[in-house]
């Protein structure tokens, strides 16, 4: 683990015109489905099987001179060779050249299928997912309707009817999968439906079917793609399975029907079952796995791992003692650096060489912009990089011992983990998503009481009760059974906060806690914050993007730009006298205090309204 | 101010239908009114489920109009068919607060740029002159034109929702919280460029913050939104410096300053303000 760092930065801010290809750079990233499609084996795999059976279909005339349907009594089930490549059936018709020309009608069949369902279920499934209403009410109904009815049941039924044809039965079968493409269509529209690009287009004044073609059909395009490979594949076993029950056009010579004569006479010519049955299978086959590996390249996304160097000797030997002198810091980071392994190899590093140390009670704040790595660093801290992160170098040590020590390269779970929740407590900045909508507050507060800190159930509640009530929540029995939707957000996190306090840790590490909620609600969460860091004495990591949190909060200042840290001091110092040009220029950008560019146009024109 | 108002707002009341079959519908706006004066900037202030968001929206006609009437240059849209909004579109524009979402990602910049353009018959040479002429206004570099959104920027994205905007030259644009997803050092360039802008082109924003700051930098008269009611609106250095309304003082009070002493001091005044409210 060398430091081979190329390290394109993640850029913050809106660059200026100059600074070209910034941002979250996306090309990096993705490559173009198709390449993706082919690079993947068993994409490969599916469109050579496929690629070759629709040249068998085009090309079936010059594959074979024999005619299929061609019945020759004086030489029945013959085996392979000779005249005959691959033997003849009970008819004495040409198994190769059946096998040939029911390639076409096989894929034909499977067109039909898909063709019919997709013509019938997209198109519903748009306009019930955009407009809903009556006609959505209606289209659910009826697919409903039409997914519970038994589809080889109907197909038989059809056939009784009308007699055997693979064309309207494969008409039948489309209409049958139809509700697979309405809904899937359906979910998707409705999903984009309220994106505010269709919004930002309704306003332009683009008309409905513009709006539809233009934004809402890129959205379903890829899981439809995906649905017809799957629903091909079916189509294929559904019409070999009428064709082999003795249920389909015996005049046309098919797989089902070949599988269906070969099964027949298999204690004749075992061999003549095989041909189409194994047609039948590579092709289904291919149609699955084309759809698995579309899938994998149309939706999800690349995620590079690199392979981990396995340490030389035992990982769990050594615990190995921290610096001398050091011990009585809560928290101290030691030149932390943090990378992930990109698409086209090298890293790129995201925390770059951070030092700092968090003591008993003291609030620390750590501010920054987007893609300052400010974030990183608290999850380095709490363990909770995702997997393919890496820590390049550094080291990190709470209470006198290392959670992660020199020379490692990740957090070692064993020995975050009873640390976490009970010494290392968190406040995440999404109130909401944190608490689980399944439970309610009163179970999700209590349960690792019981867990962690072996309470009684009762004793749980009890304290449970006692910590809702001391982060200001007015009635903490009522919030106590309620469920996380029946709260506000302002309450969301105040139960949060009574969360990461319940096992009385001795750090807790906030995350932007206040960034989601509104500013008299904010005013009051940092109130509660304040007044049980200074009555319990416990470190503070408040990581945040606002200086007026800082300045209400912190004791000290941590700021960092791109991943580095470029100033740290005490939060007057920080605040007062600035000495970083980025701590600087960040604190310029706050507009309290300013005089508005806009006051003073007023002054110029009609300041005199009313 | 009568003769050069562009929108007027009287006594708007949105409801929602309510989620069950005969259920009583939701009223988000109680009776709402405001004036915006031709290349004026009206701030709307306002806390999450104020009705901030739903008033823009209401005269964007992405809202449902219950009762009352909204006048825009002298014609009354408050039940504009879609097509008079279509024509509306050249005037009335908006750029939403999320960069991320409200541009098409599968789209190039160049694609979203033309498209409202496309609506209005530009095409062609004509609408690649005007992308390009866009783009420089907002800053961006011109082969921005062939690129996809994810390859911006926050900062960079709402330039380009910016640009999309004022694509038709429109009179008045809704902007919906539109820097509140943006750094801090981001926030103020663009803020910039809105009122560079209005500068140029003499635009009237709707500017919906719940940033009081925010507003207070970029508007000419301020109006502040509780529980779907207005509780108080003037000329903005008023209402953002020395409020008469409760609710609004309690906002300017619990805003936080950067600066440890003042903030404390800000803080005591807060909870001063708190228990006089209380008794």
């Amino acid at each position: 683990m060398t430091d081979s760092t190329s390290s394109p930065r993640v850029d913050g801010g809106t660059a200026p015109a100059a600074a070209a290809p910034s941002g979250q750079s996306g090309h990096v990233l993705r490559s173009s489905p198709l390449r993706r499609l082919l690079k993947s084996p068993t994409g490969l795999i599916a469109l050579v099987i496929l690629a070759g059976v629709v040249l068998m279909a085009l090309l079936a005339p010059l594959l074979t001179s024999q005619d299929p349907n061609h019945a020759d009594l004086t030489a029945v089930l013959l085996p392979p060779g000779g005249d005959h490549l691959l033997g003849t059936d009970s008819a004495g018709r040409d198994i190769w050249a059946r096998l040939v020309f029911g390639s076409r009608l096989t894929l034909a069949a499977a067109a039909v299928a898909a063709v019919v369902a997709i013509a019938i279920g997209l198109p519903s499934g748009l306009v019930a997912g955009y407009y809903g209403g009556i006609f959505d009410g209606v289209a659910n109904w009826s697919t409903n309707v039409l997914m519970s009815l038994p589809a080889i049941i109907v197909l038989l039924a059809v056939r009784a009817a009308v007699g055997p044809s693979v064309w309207i039965s494969m008409v039948i079968f489309g209409v049958l999968l139809s509700p697979g493409y309405y809904r899937l269509t359906r979910t998707a529209v409705q999903s984009v439906r309220n994106e505010l690009y269709v919004d930002a287009a309704r306003v332009s004044g683009l008309s409905d079917g513009r709006i539809i073609s233009r934004h809402v059909l890129s959205v379903v395009r890829a899981p439809i793609i995906i649905q017809t490979a799957i629903v091909a594949g079916l189509s294929i076993t559904v019409a070999s399975s009428l064709d082999f029950l003795g249920l389909g056009d015996p005049t046309v010579p098919t797989w089902g029907v070949m599988v269906s004569d070969g099964f027949k006479n298999i204690y004749r010519q075992p061999i003549s079952l095989l041909w189409s049955s194994l047609a039948i299978t590579l092709v289904i086959g291919g149609f699955v796995l084309l759809g698995n590996a579309l899938r994998d390249s149309l939706e999800d996304l690349e995620k590079t791992k690199e392979k981990r160097a396995k340490p030389a000797g035992g990982r769990r030997a050594r615990p190995v003692a921290v610096e001398v002198g050091t011990e009585h810091h809560l928290l101290k980071v030691t030149d932390l650096q943090v990378a992930y392994p990109q698409p086209r190899g090298g890293r790129k590093v995201v925390v770059d060489g951070v030092s700092f140390h968090v003591d008993r009670d003291e609030v620390v704040g750590i501010v920054g912009e987007s893609g300052s790595g400010k974030s990183q660093t608290a999850f380095s801290i709490l363990g909770l990089l995702p997997d393919n992160a890496i820590l390049t170098r550094g080291a990190i040590q709470f209470d006198g011992a290392y959670t992660v020590a020199p020379g490692e390269d990740h957090v070692t779970q064993s020995r975050l983990a009873p640390l976490r929740g009970k010494r290392i407590g968190y406040i995440p900045q999404e109130p909401m998503s944190n608490l689980d909508p399944a439970f309610t507050i009163g179970a999700q507060l209590s349960r690792p009481m019981v867990t962690v800190m072996g309470l009684s159930k009762k004793a749980a509640k009890q304290r449970a009760l006692q910590l809702l009530a001391s982060v200001g929540i007015p009635d903490p029995n009522r919030t106590y059974h309620a469920y996380p939707h029946e709260v506000s957000g302002g309450m969301a996190q105040r139960v949060l906060i009574a969360g990461a306090i319940s096992c009385e840790p001795d750090l807790i590490i906030a995350d932007e806690p206040t960034t989601a909620l509104d500013v008299t609600v904010q005013a009051e969460v940092l109130d509660v914050m304040r007044e049980l860091q200074q009555r319990l004495k416990i470190g503070i990591i408040i990581v945040t993007h606002n200086f007026g949190v800082v300045a209400d909060m912190c004791d000290r200042v941590l700021v960092m730009q791109d991943g580095s840290l470029v100033e740290t001091g005490a939060v007057r110092q920080i605040l007062h006298a600035p000495q970083h040009p980025y701590t600087r220029m960040l604190l310029s950008s706050m507009l309290e205090g300013k005089t508005p560019m806009t006051h003073l146009l007023a002054d110029s024109t009609a300041g005199s309204d009313r | 101010m009568t003769t050069d108002t562009l929108l007027t707002v009287d006594d708007l009341v949105v409801e929602y239908p309510g989620k069950a079959m005969f259920a009583k519908p939701f009223r988000v706006l109680h009776g709402v009114s405001i004036e915006i004066g031709a290349g004026q900037t009206l701030g709307l202030v306002g806390e999450s489920g104020s009705g901030k968001t739903t008033l823009g929206r209401a005269v964007l006609g992405l809202a449902p109009v219950t009762q009352g009437t909204i006048t825009f240059d002298g014609q009354d849209i408050s039940h504009a068919s879609r097509k008079d909004r279509r024509a509306l579109s050249r005037h009335l524009q908006v750029v939403f607060q999320d960069p991320y979402t409200s541009l098409n990602p599968s789209l190039t910049v160049g694609d979203i740029l033309a498209e409202p353009l496309g609506i209005q018959g530009i095409t062609g040479t004509e609408a690649r002159a005007r992308v390009k002429e866009l783009l420089d206004r907002v800053h961006l570099p011109q082969d921005a034109m062939s690129r996809v959104p994810r390859e911006f920027s926050g900062g960079q994205r709402q330039r380009v929702a910016i640009a999309r905007a004022l694509a038709l030259r429109p009179k008045l644009i809704v902007c919906d919280e539109p820097v509140s997803a943006l750094d801090l050092s981001t926030q103020a360039r663009v803020l910039d460029l809105l009122l560079e802008i209005q500068q140029t082109t003499g635009v009237s924003y709707l500017f919906v913050s719940h940033d009081l700051d925010v507003v207070r930098h970029v508007s000419h008269r301020v109006a502040v939104m509780y529980q779907g009611e207005i509780v108080e609106q003037g000329e903005a250095r008023h209402v953002t410096e020395k409020p008469d309304h409760p609710y609004t003082q309690r906002l300017l009070l619990a805003s936080p300053v950067p600066d440890p002493d003042r903030q404390a001091a800000k803080r005591e005044a807060r909870r001063a303000h708190a228990a006089a409210q209380a008794a």
